[in-house]
Protein backbone atom coordinates (compact mmCIF):
# COMPACT_ATOMS: atom_id res chain seq x y z
CA UNK A 1 0.00 0.00 0.00
CA UNK A 2 2.62 2.30 0.99
CA UNK A 3 4.62 1.79 -2.28
CA UNK A 4 1.41 2.66 -4.15
CA UNK A 5 1.42 5.84 -2.93
CA UNK A 6 4.72 6.54 -3.61
CA UNK A 7 4.62 5.74 -6.63
CA UNK A 8 1.44 7.88 -7.60
CA UNK A 9 2.95 10.56 -5.93
CA UNK A 10 5.77 10.26 -7.63
CA UNK A 11 4.24 9.95 -11.30
CA UNK A 12 2.07 13.29 -10.33
CA UNK A 13 4.70 14.94 -9.54
CA UNK A 14 6.85 14.51 -12.63
CA UNK A 15 4.52 15.22 -14.95
CA UNK A 16 3.26 18.58 -13.23
CA UNK A 17 7.27 18.89 -13.53
CA UNK A 18 7.73 18.87 -16.93
CA UNK A 19 4.49 20.35 -18.11
CA UNK A 20 6.01 23.43 -15.97
CA UNK A 21 9.36 22.92 -17.70
CA UNK A 22 7.10 22.87 -21.47
CA UNK A 23 5.29 26.01 -20.20
CA UNK A 24 8.74 28.35 -19.39
CA UNK A 25 10.43 27.46 -22.42
CA UNK A 26 7.38 28.01 -24.82
CA UNK A 27 6.92 30.93 -23.12
CA UNK A 28 10.70 32.12 -23.51
CA UNK A 29 10.62 31.77 -27.49
CA UNK A 30 7.63 33.73 -27.84
CA UNK A 31 9.30 36.64 -25.74
CA UNK A 32 12.09 36.25 -28.33
CA UNK A 33 11.34 37.77 -31.35
CA UNK A 34 13.81 39.62 -33.74
CA UNK A 35 12.83 43.22 -35.33
CA UNK A 36 15.77 42.84 -37.50
CA UNK A 37 18.97 45.01 -36.97
CA UNK A 38 18.49 48.58 -37.03
CA UNK A 39 20.69 50.06 -39.10
CA UNK A 40 20.28 46.72 -41.73
CA UNK A 41 20.59 48.14 -45.21
CA UNK A 42 17.71 46.92 -48.36
CA UNK A 43 16.89 47.65 -51.72
CA UNK A 44 13.37 48.45 -52.67
CA UNK A 45 12.39 47.28 -56.38
CA UNK A 46 10.00 49.19 -58.26
CA UNK A 47 8.58 47.24 -60.40
CA UNK A 48 6.75 49.94 -62.56
CA UNK A 49 10.30 51.60 -63.22
CA UNK A 50 12.00 47.68 -64.43
CA UNK A 51 12.29 48.14 -68.46
CA UNK A 52 13.97 44.21 -68.32
CA UNK A 53 17.54 45.29 -69.69
CA UNK A 54 19.49 42.76 -67.83
CA UNK A 55 22.02 45.08 -67.08
CA UNK A 56 21.82 43.99 -63.59
CA UNK A 57 22.30 40.29 -64.24
CA UNK A 58 25.24 41.49 -66.29
CA UNK A 59 26.65 43.10 -63.18
CA UNK A 60 25.75 39.99 -60.81
CA UNK A 61 27.41 37.88 -63.00
CA UNK A 62 30.72 40.24 -63.16
CA UNK A 63 30.75 40.92 -59.69
CA UNK A 64 30.25 37.49 -58.24
CA UNK A 65 32.68 35.59 -61.36
CA UNK A 66 29.68 33.66 -61.76
CA UNK A 67 30.32 31.35 -65.25
CA UNK A 68 29.39 32.96 -68.64
CA UNK A 69 26.00 32.76 -69.51
CA UNK A 70 24.35 30.84 -72.86
CA UNK A 71 22.97 33.84 -74.14
CA UNK A 72 24.30 37.06 -73.82
CA UNK A 73 22.82 39.56 -71.60
CA UNK A 74 21.12 41.49 -73.71
CA UNK A 75 19.32 38.48 -75.42
CA UNK A 76 15.48 39.39 -74.79
CA UNK A 77 14.15 35.65 -76.29
CA UNK A 78 15.52 34.59 -72.34
CA UNK A 79 11.72 36.24 -71.56
CA UNK A 80 9.82 33.46 -73.16
CA UNK A 81 12.06 30.54 -71.76
CA UNK A 82 10.12 28.22 -69.82
CA UNK A 83 11.64 25.82 -67.92
CA UNK A 84 9.19 22.69 -66.59
CA UNK A 85 6.64 24.99 -67.21
CA UNK A 86 7.73 27.49 -65.24
CA UNK A 87 9.82 30.93 -65.89
CA UNK A 88 13.26 31.20 -65.25
CA UNK A 89 14.81 30.76 -61.72
CA UNK A 90 18.02 31.91 -59.96
CA UNK A 91 20.18 28.69 -60.50
CA UNK A 92 24.28 28.02 -59.71
CA UNK A 93 25.01 29.76 -62.35
CA UNK A 94 22.96 33.24 -61.69
CA UNK A 95 22.21 34.29 -58.38
CA UNK A 96 19.23 36.64 -60.03
CA UNK A 97 17.25 37.14 -62.82
CA UNK A 98 14.69 39.08 -64.80
CA UNK A 99 11.34 37.59 -65.90
CA UNK A 100 9.02 39.24 -67.58
CA UNK A 101 4.96 39.17 -67.06
CA UNK A 102 2.14 40.55 -69.15
CA UNK A 103 -0.80 41.88 -67.28
CA UNK A 104 -4.21 42.34 -68.96
CA UNK A 105 -5.15 45.24 -69.36
CA UNK A 106 -1.76 47.07 -69.58
CA UNK A 107 0.13 48.10 -72.65
CA UNK A 108 3.32 46.99 -71.27
CA UNK A 109 4.51 44.03 -69.88
CA UNK A 110 6.29 44.24 -66.04
CA UNK A 111 9.34 43.01 -65.17
CA UNK A 112 10.32 41.42 -61.58
CA UNK A 113 14.21 41.09 -60.99
CA UNK A 114 14.22 37.92 -58.57
CA UNK A 115 17.23 37.54 -56.09
CA UNK A 116 17.70 36.57 -51.81
CA UNK A 117 15.07 38.58 -50.65
CA UNK A 118 17.37 38.37 -47.08
CA UNK A 119 14.97 37.82 -44.53
CA UNK A 120 15.12 39.74 -41.60
CA UNK A 121 14.69 36.44 -40.02
CA UNK A 122 15.69 33.88 -42.28
CA UNK A 123 14.22 30.42 -42.54
CA UNK A 124 17.37 28.90 -44.56
CA UNK A 125 18.96 30.59 -41.30
CA UNK A 126 17.06 28.52 -39.05
CA UNK A 127 16.53 25.38 -40.90
CA UNK A 128 20.70 25.04 -41.07
CA UNK A 129 21.70 22.22 -38.57
CA UNK A 130 25.55 23.28 -38.41
CA UNK A 131 25.05 27.15 -38.76
CA UNK A 132 26.32 27.55 -42.35
CA UNK A 133 23.98 31.18 -42.91
CA UNK A 134 24.74 34.54 -40.98
CA UNK A 135 22.42 37.36 -40.90
CA UNK A 136 24.98 40.32 -40.64
CA UNK A 137 24.10 43.82 -39.44
CA UNK A 138 24.48 45.18 -42.81
CA UNK A 139 21.44 43.64 -43.59
CA UNK A 140 22.66 40.43 -45.38
CA UNK A 141 22.54 36.50 -45.33
CA UNK A 142 25.54 35.36 -45.98
CA UNK A 143 26.82 31.45 -46.42
CA UNK A 144 29.77 29.81 -45.24
CA UNK A 145 30.84 27.00 -47.83
CA UNK A 146 33.53 25.68 -44.98
CA UNK A 147 30.99 24.30 -42.55
CA UNK A 148 28.13 23.15 -45.02
CA UNK A 149 27.56 19.54 -45.03
CA UNK A 150 25.37 19.60 -48.79
CA UNK A 151 21.90 19.04 -46.77
CA UNK A 152 20.30 20.99 -48.59
CA UNK A 153 17.38 21.58 -45.64
CA UNK A 154 18.05 24.80 -46.94
CA UNK A 155 16.60 25.34 -50.31
CA UNK A 156 13.58 23.26 -48.93
CA UNK A 157 12.78 25.78 -46.20
CA UNK A 158 13.44 29.07 -48.27
CA UNK A 159 9.60 30.28 -48.78
CA UNK A 160 10.87 32.49 -52.03
CA UNK A 161 12.89 29.01 -53.48
CA UNK A 162 16.21 30.85 -53.76
CA UNK A 163 19.21 28.79 -53.26
CA UNK A 164 20.73 26.57 -55.61
CA UNK A 165 23.17 23.71 -55.70
CA UNK A 166 26.32 22.99 -57.27
CA UNK A 167 25.27 19.66 -58.90
CA UNK A 168 27.76 20.68 -61.75
CA UNK A 169 30.91 19.98 -59.40
CA UNK A 170 31.61 16.74 -58.11
CA UNK A 171 34.31 18.05 -56.17
CA UNK A 172 33.53 21.55 -54.68
CA UNK A 173 29.78 21.17 -54.78
CA UNK A 174 28.12 24.34 -52.64
CA UNK A 175 25.02 26.21 -52.18
CA UNK A 176 24.99 28.94 -54.72
CA UNK A 177 22.93 32.27 -53.78
CA UNK A 178 22.66 36.14 -53.37
CA UNK A 179 25.09 37.32 -50.74
CA UNK A 180 24.13 41.07 -51.32
CA UNK A 181 27.57 41.94 -52.72
CA UNK A 182 28.19 41.28 -48.57
CA UNK A 183 32.15 41.16 -48.88
CA UNK A 184 33.15 42.87 -51.62
CA UNK A 185 30.53 46.13 -51.20
CA UNK A 186 27.90 45.55 -48.85
CA UNK A 187 30.92 45.87 -45.66
CA UNK A 188 32.21 49.03 -47.71
CA UNK A 189 29.32 50.97 -47.68
CA UNK A 190 28.76 50.27 -51.09
CA UNK A 191 25.32 49.56 -52.84
CA UNK A 192 25.53 45.72 -54.69
CA UNK A 193 26.21 45.72 -58.10
CA UNK A 194 23.14 45.05 -59.78
CA UNK A 195 21.70 48.42 -58.26
CA UNK A 196 24.97 50.13 -59.21
CA UNK A 197 23.89 48.84 -62.54
CA UNK A 198 20.14 49.69 -62.79
CA UNK A 199 19.37 52.85 -65.44
CA UNK A 200 16.31 53.21 -64.61
CA UNK A 201 16.91 53.07 -60.71
CA UNK A 202 14.19 50.44 -60.56
CA UNK A 203 16.58 49.21 -57.15
CA UNK A 204 16.57 52.07 -54.47
CA UNK A 205 19.44 51.06 -52.02
CA UNK A 206 19.64 52.16 -48.16
CA UNK A 207 18.20 51.67 -44.99
CA UNK A 208 15.50 49.32 -44.91
CA UNK A 209 13.56 51.52 -42.25
CA UNK A 210 14.36 54.63 -44.72
CA UNK A 211 12.96 52.11 -47.62
CA UNK A 212 9.82 51.65 -45.88
CA UNK A 213 9.01 55.56 -45.68
CA UNK A 214 10.12 55.87 -49.41
CA UNK A 215 8.27 52.95 -50.71
CA UNK A 216 4.75 54.54 -48.47
CA UNK A 217 5.46 58.10 -50.22
CA UNK A 218 5.60 56.92 -53.90
CA UNK A 219 2.23 55.01 -53.21
CA UNK A 220 0.98 58.12 -51.22
CA UNK A 221 2.59 60.82 -54.18
CA UNK A 222 1.64 58.64 -56.77
CA UNK A 223 -2.29 57.91 -56.35
CA UNK A 224 -3.63 55.11 -58.94
CA UNK A 225 0.57 54.12 -59.87
CA UNK A 226 0.86 51.69 -57.06
CA UNK A 227 -0.93 48.90 -55.63
CA UNK A 228 -1.14 50.34 -52.20
CA UNK A 229 1.30 47.66 -50.52
CA UNK A 230 4.75 47.26 -49.79
CA UNK A 231 5.88 43.20 -50.87
CA UNK A 232 8.23 42.44 -48.17
CA UNK A 233 8.01 44.80 -45.01
CA UNK A 234 5.88 42.20 -43.83
CA UNK A 235 5.93 38.77 -45.84
CA UNK A 236 7.57 36.27 -44.38
CA UNK A 237 8.60 38.28 -41.05
CA UNK A 238 10.13 41.31 -43.07
CA UNK A 239 12.93 41.01 -46.12
CA UNK A 240 15.67 42.94 -46.77
CA UNK A 241 14.48 43.23 -50.20
CA UNK A 242 11.26 44.94 -51.65
CA UNK A 243 9.01 45.56 -54.20
CA UNK A 244 6.61 47.91 -55.01
CA UNK A 245 3.87 47.15 -58.49
CA UNK A 246 1.44 48.52 -60.20
CA UNK A 247 0.05 45.43 -60.98
CA UNK A 248 -1.78 42.87 -58.15
CA UNK A 249 1.41 41.10 -57.00
CA UNK A 250 -0.12 37.91 -57.96
CA UNK A 251 -0.11 39.37 -61.71
CA UNK A 252 3.63 39.44 -60.98
CA UNK A 253 4.39 35.73 -59.86
CA UNK A 254 4.78 37.00 -56.09
CA UNK A 255 3.54 34.45 -53.71
CA UNK A 256 0.52 36.25 -51.71
CA UNK A 257 -0.21 33.57 -49.70
CA UNK A 258 3.33 34.11 -47.93
CA UNK A 259 2.83 34.36 -44.03
CA UNK A 260 3.10 38.13 -42.51
CA UNK A 261 5.37 36.33 -39.38
CA UNK A 262 8.87 34.54 -39.96
CA UNK A 263 8.56 30.76 -40.68
CA UNK A 264 10.88 30.07 -37.86
CA UNK A 265 7.73 30.68 -36.32
CA UNK A 266 5.83 27.34 -36.99
CA UNK A 267 8.53 25.08 -36.33
CA UNK A 268 9.36 27.99 -32.66
CA UNK A 269 7.42 26.26 -30.02
CA UNK A 270 8.23 22.97 -32.00
CA UNK A 271 11.73 22.98 -31.85
CA UNK A 272 12.07 24.44 -27.95
CA UNK A 273 10.39 20.84 -26.68
CA UNK A 274 13.68 19.12 -28.63
CA UNK A 275 15.90 19.79 -25.70
CA UNK A 276 13.60 18.95 -23.20
CA UNK A 277 12.37 15.53 -24.75
CA UNK A 278 16.29 14.66 -25.15
CA UNK A 279 16.98 15.72 -21.44
CA UNK A 280 14.05 14.95 -19.19
CA UNK A 281 11.98 11.81 -20.85
CA UNK A 282 15.33 9.68 -20.68
CA UNK A 283 15.30 9.90 -16.79
CA UNK A 284 11.97 9.99 -16.79
CA UNK A 285 11.14 6.80 -18.64
CA UNK A 286 13.96 4.88 -16.98
CA UNK A 287 12.51 6.07 -13.54
CA UNK A 288 8.84 4.59 -14.60
CA UNK A 289 10.63 1.59 -15.99
CA UNK A 290 12.39 0.88 -12.73
CA UNK A 291 8.91 1.22 -10.60
CA UNK A 292 7.14 -0.80 -12.89
CA UNK A 293 9.58 -3.74 -12.54
CA UNK A 294 10.25 -2.92 -8.95
CA UNK A 295 8.01 -5.46 -7.91
CA UNK A 296 8.47 -8.29 -10.12
CA UNK A 297 12.43 -7.92 -8.98
CA UNK A 298 11.37 -8.04 -5.54
CA UNK A 299 9.33 -11.05 -5.99
CA UNK A 300 11.92 -13.07 -7.80
CA UNK A 301 14.40 -11.92 -4.46
CA UNK A 302 11.85 -13.05 -2.05
CA UNK A 303 11.60 -16.64 -4.39
CA UNK A 304 15.43 -16.28 -4.63
CA UNK A 305 15.90 -16.20 -0.79
CA UNK A 306 13.11 -18.48 -0.27
CA UNK A 307 14.94 -21.34 -3.06
CA UNK A 308 18.29 -20.66 -0.41
CA UNK B 1 20.09 122.96 -72.46
CA UNK B 2 23.23 121.04 -72.23
CA UNK B 3 22.81 117.16 -72.56
CA UNK B 4 24.85 115.68 -70.07
CA UNK B 5 26.52 112.16 -72.02
CA UNK B 6 26.84 110.36 -68.79
CA UNK B 7 23.17 110.38 -68.47
CA UNK B 8 22.84 109.45 -71.75
CA UNK B 9 24.97 106.23 -71.03
CA UNK B 10 23.16 105.42 -67.57
CA UNK B 11 19.49 105.62 -69.75
CA UNK B 12 20.81 103.25 -72.37
CA UNK B 13 22.18 100.85 -70.19
CA UNK B 14 18.82 100.67 -68.38
CA UNK B 15 17.25 100.50 -71.38
CA UNK B 16 19.34 97.69 -72.69
CA UNK B 17 19.32 95.75 -69.36
CA UNK B 18 15.38 95.72 -69.81
CA UNK B 19 15.85 93.39 -72.73
CA UNK B 20 18.37 90.86 -70.54
CA UNK B 21 16.83 87.91 -68.59
CA UNK B 22 16.21 89.29 -65.05
CA UNK B 23 15.97 87.09 -61.78
CA UNK B 24 11.97 85.50 -61.50
CA UNK B 25 11.94 85.71 -65.18
CA UNK B 26 11.58 82.61 -66.94
CA UNK B 27 14.97 81.15 -69.01
CA UNK B 28 15.24 80.88 -72.75
CA UNK B 29 16.29 78.07 -74.36
CA UNK B 30 18.60 79.40 -76.14
CA UNK B 31 20.72 80.27 -73.49
CA UNK B 32 21.51 76.56 -73.07
CA UNK B 33 24.22 74.84 -74.93
CA UNK B 34 23.31 73.63 -77.90
CA UNK B 35 24.66 70.11 -77.29
CA UNK B 36 25.53 68.33 -73.95
CA UNK B 37 28.02 65.51 -73.86
CA UNK B 38 26.95 62.87 -71.41
CA UNK B 39 29.70 60.43 -70.83
CA UNK B 40 28.90 59.69 -67.02
CA UNK B 41 28.62 55.69 -68.18
CA UNK B 42 31.57 56.55 -70.41
CA UNK B 43 33.12 52.80 -69.73
CA UNK B 44 30.51 50.57 -70.99
CA UNK B 45 28.37 52.94 -73.36
CA UNK B 46 30.27 55.53 -75.27
CA UNK B 47 28.95 59.48 -74.30
CA UNK B 48 26.23 60.65 -75.80
CA UNK B 49 25.91 63.75 -77.74
CA UNK B 50 22.74 65.44 -76.50
CA UNK B 51 20.90 67.83 -78.94
CA UNK B 52 19.83 70.72 -76.50
CA UNK B 53 18.71 72.74 -79.12
CA UNK B 54 16.61 70.10 -80.73
CA UNK B 55 14.65 68.75 -77.80
CA UNK B 56 13.94 71.97 -76.28
CA UNK B 57 12.05 72.07 -79.37
CA UNK B 58 10.47 68.90 -78.65
CA UNK B 59 9.96 69.53 -75.15
CA UNK B 60 9.09 72.29 -72.72
CA UNK B 61 11.70 73.23 -70.39
CA UNK B 62 9.94 72.33 -67.56
CA UNK B 63 9.74 68.80 -68.86
CA UNK B 64 13.56 68.14 -68.28
CA UNK B 65 14.18 71.12 -65.45
CA UNK B 66 11.15 70.78 -62.99
CA UNK B 67 11.00 74.37 -61.25
CA UNK B 68 14.81 75.64 -61.92
CA UNK B 69 14.04 77.39 -65.22
CA UNK B 70 11.31 79.96 -63.74
CA UNK B 71 8.62 77.78 -65.87
CA UNK B 72 5.98 76.63 -62.98
CA UNK B 73 5.65 72.95 -62.30
CA UNK B 74 2.41 71.84 -62.65
CA UNK B 75 2.85 68.65 -60.74
CA UNK B 76 0.94 68.85 -57.51
CA UNK B 77 3.21 67.17 -55.35
CA UNK B 78 5.67 70.05 -56.96
CA UNK B 79 3.58 72.82 -56.03
CA UNK B 80 2.99 72.50 -53.04
CA UNK B 81 6.43 74.03 -52.44
CA UNK B 82 7.50 75.29 -55.97
CA UNK B 83 4.59 77.27 -57.14
CA UNK B 84 6.06 80.64 -57.22
CA UNK B 85 9.84 79.42 -57.96
CA UNK B 86 12.53 81.52 -59.43
CA UNK B 87 14.72 80.82 -61.73
CA UNK B 88 17.36 78.71 -59.68
CA UNK B 89 20.92 79.62 -59.66
CA UNK B 90 21.49 76.09 -61.32
CA UNK B 91 19.94 74.06 -63.71
CA UNK B 92 22.25 72.01 -64.84
CA UNK B 93 21.12 68.18 -64.31
CA UNK B 94 24.29 67.50 -62.59
CA UNK B 95 23.76 69.80 -59.65
CA UNK B 96 21.21 68.25 -58.50
CA UNK B 97 20.83 64.80 -59.51
CA UNK B 98 24.08 63.23 -58.13
CA UNK B 99 26.59 61.08 -60.57
CA UNK B 100 27.19 59.00 -57.53
CA UNK B 101 24.13 57.39 -56.12
CA UNK B 102 23.67 55.49 -52.92
CA UNK B 103 26.93 55.76 -51.49
CA UNK B 104 26.76 56.20 -47.66
CA UNK B 105 27.12 60.14 -48.20
CA UNK B 106 23.17 59.92 -49.89
CA UNK B 107 21.93 57.15 -47.42
CA UNK B 108 22.94 59.09 -44.45
CA UNK B 109 21.46 62.44 -46.03
CA UNK B 110 17.86 61.19 -44.92
CA UNK B 111 18.51 62.27 -40.87
CA UNK B 112 18.90 65.84 -41.80
CA UNK B 113 15.29 66.41 -40.27
CA UNK B 114 15.07 69.38 -42.97
CA UNK B 115 15.65 67.11 -46.29
CA UNK B 116 12.34 66.63 -48.28
CA UNK B 117 13.32 65.27 -51.29
CA UNK B 118 14.32 61.60 -49.29
CA UNK B 119 13.46 60.09 -53.10
CA UNK B 120 15.84 61.86 -55.58
CA UNK B 121 17.20 60.04 -58.03
CA UNK B 122 20.73 60.15 -59.40
CA UNK B 123 22.24 61.37 -62.26
CA UNK B 124 21.54 58.19 -63.93
CA UNK B 125 18.02 57.40 -62.90
CA UNK B 126 17.05 61.30 -63.60
CA UNK B 127 17.70 60.52 -67.12
CA UNK B 128 16.53 57.41 -67.88
CA UNK B 129 13.45 57.58 -65.87
CA UNK B 130 12.60 61.26 -67.85
CA UNK B 131 13.98 60.37 -71.09
CA UNK B 132 12.48 56.67 -71.64
CA UNK B 133 8.69 57.32 -71.15
CA UNK B 134 9.12 60.67 -73.46
CA UNK B 135 10.98 58.06 -76.56
CA UNK B 136 8.37 55.59 -76.03
CA UNK B 137 5.46 58.02 -76.64
CA UNK B 138 7.13 59.94 -79.41
CA UNK B 139 9.02 56.49 -81.10
CA UNK B 140 11.77 57.79 -80.90
CA UNK B 141 14.99 55.24 -80.21
CA UNK B 142 13.90 53.73 -76.32
CA UNK B 143 15.89 50.66 -76.26
CA UNK B 144 19.52 50.54 -74.84
CA UNK B 145 21.97 51.02 -77.94
CA UNK B 146 19.31 53.35 -79.98
CA UNK B 147 21.03 55.82 -77.47
CA UNK B 148 23.95 53.85 -76.52
CA UNK B 149 26.86 52.76 -78.59
CA UNK B 150 28.32 50.07 -76.72
CA UNK B 151 32.49 49.83 -75.77
CA UNK B 152 34.13 46.89 -76.13
CA UNK B 153 34.42 46.82 -72.27
CA UNK B 154 30.58 47.38 -72.70
CA UNK B 155 30.33 44.40 -75.23
CA UNK B 156 32.49 42.00 -72.88
CA UNK B 157 29.95 42.71 -69.75
CA UNK B 158 26.99 41.93 -71.67
CA UNK B 159 28.92 38.96 -72.63
CA UNK B 160 28.20 39.49 -76.91
CA UNK B 161 30.54 36.66 -77.15
CA UNK B 162 28.08 34.15 -75.62
CA UNK B 163 26.52 32.21 -78.61
CA UNK B 164 26.51 35.27 -80.69
CA UNK B 165 23.11 34.87 -82.12
CA UNK B 166 21.25 37.84 -82.30
CA UNK B 167 23.74 39.64 -80.33
CA UNK B 168 25.06 42.13 -82.75
CA UNK B 169 21.27 43.17 -83.87
CA UNK B 170 19.02 44.22 -80.78
CA UNK B 171 16.01 42.47 -80.67
CA UNK B 172 13.39 43.46 -82.78
CA UNK B 173 10.87 43.41 -79.93
CA UNK B 174 12.87 45.56 -77.71
CA UNK B 175 10.30 48.91 -78.07
CA UNK B 176 7.33 46.56 -76.38
CA UNK B 177 9.88 45.69 -74.04
CA UNK B 178 10.28 49.49 -72.88
CA UNK B 179 8.16 51.04 -71.03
Amino acid sequence: MNTLINRRRFLQGSLAASAAATISLAKKTEAASFEGYPNAMGVLVDLSRCVGCRSCEAACNKEQNLPAPEKPFNDFSVFDEMHHGQKRRTDETRYTIVNRYEIPGREHPLFRKIQCNHCQEPACLTSCFVNAYTKTPEGAVIYNVDVCVGCRTCMVACPFYIPAFRYSSAFSPRIMKCVFCHETRLTKGLPPACVEACPQEALTFGRRSDLVEVGKQRIRENPGAYVDHIYGEHEAGGTAWMYLSPAPFEQVGFDTSMPKEPILNYVKDFLAIVPMVLTIWPALFAGFHLLATRKDKMEQQKKNEGEV
Amino acid sequence: MKINPKAVLAAAVLLLAGTLPTPGLAMDPLDAPETVTIDAMANLYKPVEFSHLRHSKLARCKDCHHHTTGHQDMDPNCIRCHANSPEASTVSCKDCHTKKQFYPEQVTAGDNPNLYHIDKPGLKGAYHLNCVPCHVAKNAPSHCEGCHALTDAGKQFFHLDSQAQGAAEPAKGQNKHAR
